[in-house]
């Protein structure tokens, strides 16, 4: 199978084969076991490992020191990379440190409105939005220029990816978003976290419909539940998230001291669900701050072990 | 009904309250006024419709200022009674009375003499 | 318009309190029609400073006057030759007018009595929204006429981010998403098709990132 970088999550999804990737958030102090003891935790378990990049606009350990932490392990990271903080120099400079050190994946994203995290009085930048991001990535390593038009030496060797949410508003562009999406360049796409599995598959067959999934991998996004109190903060305060009623019923019937397992019970049955649905090429499972649950659902959905690419 | 009220209260008439503007009343302090009250028309019942509300709001806001610059928001109050209710009325000019009586003199006043 | 918004007097107060002549000068353009700096607004902060000044036992000379507009040369020369006579002058002019009258009054401290805002419109009497940031390089004709420069919290070119949701911004439920009006119009003008257009990385040289700004016209000078 042909493939553009030698990143190992494209040669995995090249390959064929349904790809895992896990993400961990990078300590609040410089601390650096924080990020190797979670590395550690999922390594045998995932292809890749996203490393977030000051999420929620919370000030944390950059994402590029993290990715190379996790590099150094032999571990294979996807640089996160908003465009909230950073205009176009850094932006670049960014890439071409974090190719230094062949990082071979990057995801694209605005990011979270500063107003969110601990510096809400700091300015943003947004000099590029993610598509661009994802254009300049391209450019970068497609045409071996930068912006500005100059040759890079060596180029970085990048897989492209961005963020799709099935469920964003307006309704009308989810899919034209997407779309727009791999036209900038994105070749894999992880999604917003899945709990409506009918309306996931409503778009999923939307997206097959237009021939898109052909152009992009799209990695479906699971975030266990860890109680009831979880699934209600998460219909009701994060922003695009549908969390159906039954999914809160069904925790809400649980007695508490079995609803984290519930929770992981309730992601490896969609896992298993959607491993079926056309188009969906892998998943990406974001256990938030509980990254020792990782294994357990990888295992249990037949996932285990890992295929061994070069 | 041939009612008294204190005497001490200058009746200044305006067709509406919603002729009464914030700088009518900063003047009547900056001019020695211990006190200022609009009277309107009952809430809804405003000829001009809208009129009573205009007032409440720039009462309000003369309230604030006079608080803030340290004269006191209080000396500033809007009422609302029908014309027909002069009981009411009186009732209202012996409370208003009190109250800036409590207040004590327009600080601004006192100053202005001191200063002269 | 330029729209601005009064500065708390106690502000105010603290950067005239060691003055003792001091004249507030309004403006009649656009800080008049957002009620923030025209001779009412004058009128008001002056009355409210003797006052406070007087119970504070300080003898401060407070005196008012209101110009057609402080961005023109010929407004500011009309009061040249009364500006000596006092310690300060409190600008009720959006930041321009304050700059250019501290550039005419050269020796004059000219502080400002309003907070600048924003380049909006009146939405309804109290209200008024941002609609430009005058980057220099409009974009409306491709968003339907609605700029996400100004509108959206992110300036997203390739919008909406995946914060919108139900039409809101995730800032905030009471900020209407720019890029749901961009849709919305786009579909009113059966241009959607436009959408999965990219749009390029912009140039922001026009904005103020290149620098202070100049308009050249030299088919309209003399």
């Amino acid at each position: 199978m042909k493939t553009n970088t030698p990143s190992k999550l494209e040669k995995v999804l090249a390959a064929g084969h349904l790809a895992v990737t896990s993400e961990c958030g990078p300590p609040r102090g410089s601390d650096p076991k924080e990020i190797s003891e979670k590395a550690e935790l999922i390594k045998d378990y995932v292809d890749a490992v996203n490393i977030t990049d000051n999420q929620t606009s919370v000030t944390r350990m950059c994402s590029l020191a993290a990715c190379i932490r996790l590099k150094l392990m032999g571990l294979e990271p996807v640089l996160q990379m908003v465009t909230r903080d950073r205009n176009r120099i850094a932006l670049q400079s960014d890439i071409l440190g974090a190719a230094s050190f062949d990082i071979n994946n990057i995801l694209c994203l605005s990011g979270d409105h500063q107003s969110f995290g601990d510096c809400a009085q700091g300015q943003n930048v947004h000099d590029l939005d993610s598509m661009q991001l994802l254009q300049t990535v391209r450019h970068m390593r497609d045409e071996g220029k930068f912006l500005g038009g100059d040759d890079i030496k060596r180029p970085p060797q990048m897989f492209a990816g961005a963020a799709a949410n099935p469920f964003a508003d307006p309704f009308e562009i989810r899919v034209p978003r997407l779309a727009k999406k791999i036209a900038a360049g994105a070749e894999f796409i992880q999604t917003q976290c899945i709990y409506n599995l009918d309306r996931f598959e409503e778009w999923m067959k939307q997206v097959v419909d237009r021939g898109l999934h052909e152009k992009v991998a799209i990695l479906a996004g699971m975030t266990p539940m860890k109680n009831v109190g979880m699934a209600r903060y998460m219909k009701n305060r994060v922003p695009g998230m549908d969390v159906p009623d039954e999914v809160i019923k069904r925790l809400a019937d649980t007695p508490k001291e079995k609803q984290a397992q519930e929770g992981i019970d309730i992601c490896v049955e969609a896992i298993e669900r959607l491993k079926a649905v056309e188009g969906v090429r892998g998943f990406h499972v974001m256990a938030i701050e509980w990254e020792e649950k990782v294994p357990e659902i990888v295992e249990r959905t037949g996932l285990y072990p890992r295929p061994q690419v070069d | 009904m041939r009612l008294s009220y204190p005497s001490n209260i200058k009746i200044i008439r305006v067709p509406c309250t919603g002729k009464v503007d914030i700088l009518h009343v900063l003047r009547a302090f900056e001019k020695g006024a211990d006190g200022v009250y609009a009277v309107g028309c009952l809430e809804g019942d405003c000829h001009f419709n809208s009129g009573n509300f205009r007032a409440r709001k720039r009462i309000e806001q003369a309230q604030a200022l006079l608080e803030a610059i340290g004269v006191g928001g209080e000396r500033v109050q809007m009422y609302n009674l029908s014309s027909s209710e002069a009981p009411r009325f009186v009732e209202i000019a012996v409370e208003m009375d009190a109250r800036i009586r409590e207040l004590g003199p327009n600080p601004i006043k006192l100053a202005g003499k001191k200063a002269a | 318009m330029i729209v601005a918004d009064k500065k708390p007097i106690e502000e105010i107060i603290d950067s005239i309190k060691d003055f003792s002549k001091i004249l507030i000068l309004g403006c009649n353009e656009c800080v008049t029609v957002c009620e923030a700096g025209g001779k009412k607004e004058v009128g008001i902060l002056a009355s409210a400073l003797r006052m406070y000044f007087l119970n504070q036992g300080q003898e401060v000379k407070i005196d008012e006057n209101t110009l057609e507009r402080q961005c023109d040369h010929e407004y500011l020369d009309e009061i040249l030759d009364e500006v000596d006579q006092y310690d300060a002058i409190v600008s009720l002019a959006c930041g321009v007018g304050v700059q250019f009258s501290a550039e005419k009054y050269t020796t004059t401290p000219i502080l400002p009595g309003v907070n600048t805002t924003f380049l909006g419109a009146t939405e309804e009497r109290g209200l008024w929204t941002e609609r430009c940031q005058a980057c220099g390089s409009c974009v409306l004709a491709t968003t339907g006429g609605i700029c996400p420069i100004s509108r959206c919290a992110k300036r997203v070119m390739n919008g909406p981010c995946g914060g919108s949701s139900n039409g809101a911004c995730e800032i905030n439920k009471e900020v209407i998403c720019a890029w749901q009006l961009i849709i919305e119009r786009l579909k009113a003008l059966d241009k959607m098709d436009t959408y999965e257009t990219l749009t390029p990385i912009k140039d922001w040289s026009t904005d103020r990132a290149g620098g202070p700004r100049k308009v050249i016209r030299e088919d309209v000078q003399q």
